[in-house]
C-alpha cells in the first residue's frame, strides 16, 4: 500500500499504477486533462511510462468556465 | 471596411474577447457567445473532481473559437507558470491569459509577479497575454520582456465599475502607439466597453458583464455593438472638448 496526494487529497492505492492507470482507477478523463507530478508536468505521451510512487504529489486538471 | 484586429500572427474580425465563467447554463452560454461575434473565448484551468463525473465543458465551445485558457486563481508566478504548462499541454496552445493575482479581496494583479511569470513563460514559447493593472511602465516592462499584447484592467474583476481611470488608458495608448492594448476587466455596461475602445484600446475582454446580465444573450449583442461603436468613434477622431457652446445653427441672419 501507499499513499498518493492527487489534486491535494490523501488516496490509497494497493498496487503499482502508471498515470494513465491511475486516470483509470479513478474513472477520470484522459482527454483535454494535463498532469502534474511533483510540479513537473508530465507529457501526455509518457503517461504511461511514468509510475507513481508513495508521496507522489499529482494535479490533474481540466476546464472550467472562467474569464 | 475591414478593421482586423492582429494578435500574435493571428487576425480575428471581431475586437470583443469573451469569457465562460458564471453562466447559469453551458445553454446560455452558447447562446451569448454567438450572439457576441466574438472569436476568442477565455477559459480556466481547474482540479478535476476525484468523486463525481464531470462534464467536458469544451464540448460547449465552438470548434472556430480560439480558445484562451488563464492561470486565474494564481497567487504568484510560480503557480501562475505551472498553470500555464499544464493548460499547453491540455489543449495544445501556446496562447495564455497570464493573470498573477495578489489580493484576494480586490482580485487586483500583483505586477512584479506577473512579469516574472511572464519573462519565464516567453522563453518557454508561450504568446502570454498579461492582465495587470492599468499602468503606463509596467506595459512597457511587459511588452519589453515579449508580450504580444498588453492587458490592463478597467475596474477589479467582475466589479462592472467600468474604467475607473480613462487618463491611464489615454497615456498608455498616446505613449505605446503602436502597442496592442486590450482592456480586461471591470467593464459593466456598454457604454463602458465603447468609451475603452473610444480611448484606443485595440480589443475588450469581459466575462461577467454579460453573464450576469439577466438576459445574457441580449448583452452579448449591446456589447458587440458597443465595441463596434467605439472603436468607429476612435478611427474617426473625436471632436474637441470645449467649456462653452459652439452653436450648429448660424446665429447671424436669424430674424430679429
Amino acid at each position: 500500500m501507499m499513499t498518493v496526494f492527487i489534486n491535494g487529497e490523501a488516496r490509497e492505492l494497493d498496487g503499482t499504477y502508471n498515470l494513465l492507470e491511475l486516470l483509470r482507477k479513478f474513472s477520470l478523463p484522459d482527454e483535454r486533462v494535463a498532469i502534474e507530478l511533483n510540479k513537473t508536468v508530465v507529457r501526455k505521451r509518457d503517461w504511461e511510462n511514468i509510475r507513481v510512487a508513495d508521496a507522489d504529489r499529482i494535479e490533474i486538471v481540466h476546464f472550467v468556465g472562467g474569464g | 471596411m475591414s478593421d482586423n484586429f492582429t494578435l500574435a500572427g493571428k487576425t480575428f474580425s471581431s475586437r470583443l474577447i469573451i469569457g465562460t465563467g458564471k453562466y447559469r447554463s453551458f445553454g446560455e452560454m452558447q447562446a451569448a457567445h454567438k450572439a457576441s461575434g466574438a472569436e476568442m473565448v477565455t477559459v480556466a484551468v481547474n482540479r478535476v473532481p476525484l468523486d463525481r463525473a464531470t462534464e467536458s465543458f469544451l464540448d460547449y465551445l465552438s470548434p472556430e473559437m480560439q480558445i484562451l485558457p488563464n492561470t486565474a486563481g494564481c497567487f504568484d508566478a510560480d503557480h501562475a507558470i505551472r498553470t500555464a504548462r499544464l493548460a499547453r499541454e491540455a489543449l495544445e496552445t501556446d496562447w495564455i491569459k497570464l493573470e498573477v493575482i495578489g489580493d484576494k479581496v480586490t482580485l487586483l494583479p500583483d505586477n512584479e509577479q506577473t512579469l516574472e511569470a511572464a519573462k519565464v513563460l516567453i522563453r518557454e514559447g508561450f504568446i502570454v497575454l498579461p492582465y495587470f493593472s492599468d499602468d503606463l511602465i509596467m506595459a512597457k516592462k511587459l511588452l519589453d520582456a515579449g508580450c504580444p499584447a498588453v492587458m490592463p484592467l478597467a475596474a477589479p474583476i467582475g466589479s462592472g465599475m467600468g474604467v475607473q481611470n480613462p487618463s491611464n488608458l489615454r497615456i498608455m495608448r498616446e505613449q505605446l502607439p503602436d502597442a496592442t492594448i486590450i482592456v480586461d476587466a471591470g467593464v459593466g455596461v456598454p457604454s463602458d466597453a465603447a468609451q475603452a475602445m473610444e480611448l484606443g484600446a485595440d480589443a475588450i475582454l469581459m466575462n461577467t458583464a454579460i453573464a450576469e446580465a439577466k438576459d445574457a444573450e441580449r448583452m452579448a449583442t449591446a456589447m458587440k455593438l458597443a465595441v463596434q461603436a467605439g472603436r468607429l468613434a476612435y478611427l474617426s477622431g473625436r471632436m474637441p472638448k470645449r467649456l462653452y457652446a459652439s452653436a450648429s445653427s448660424p446665429i447671424e441672419g436669424a430674424i430679429r
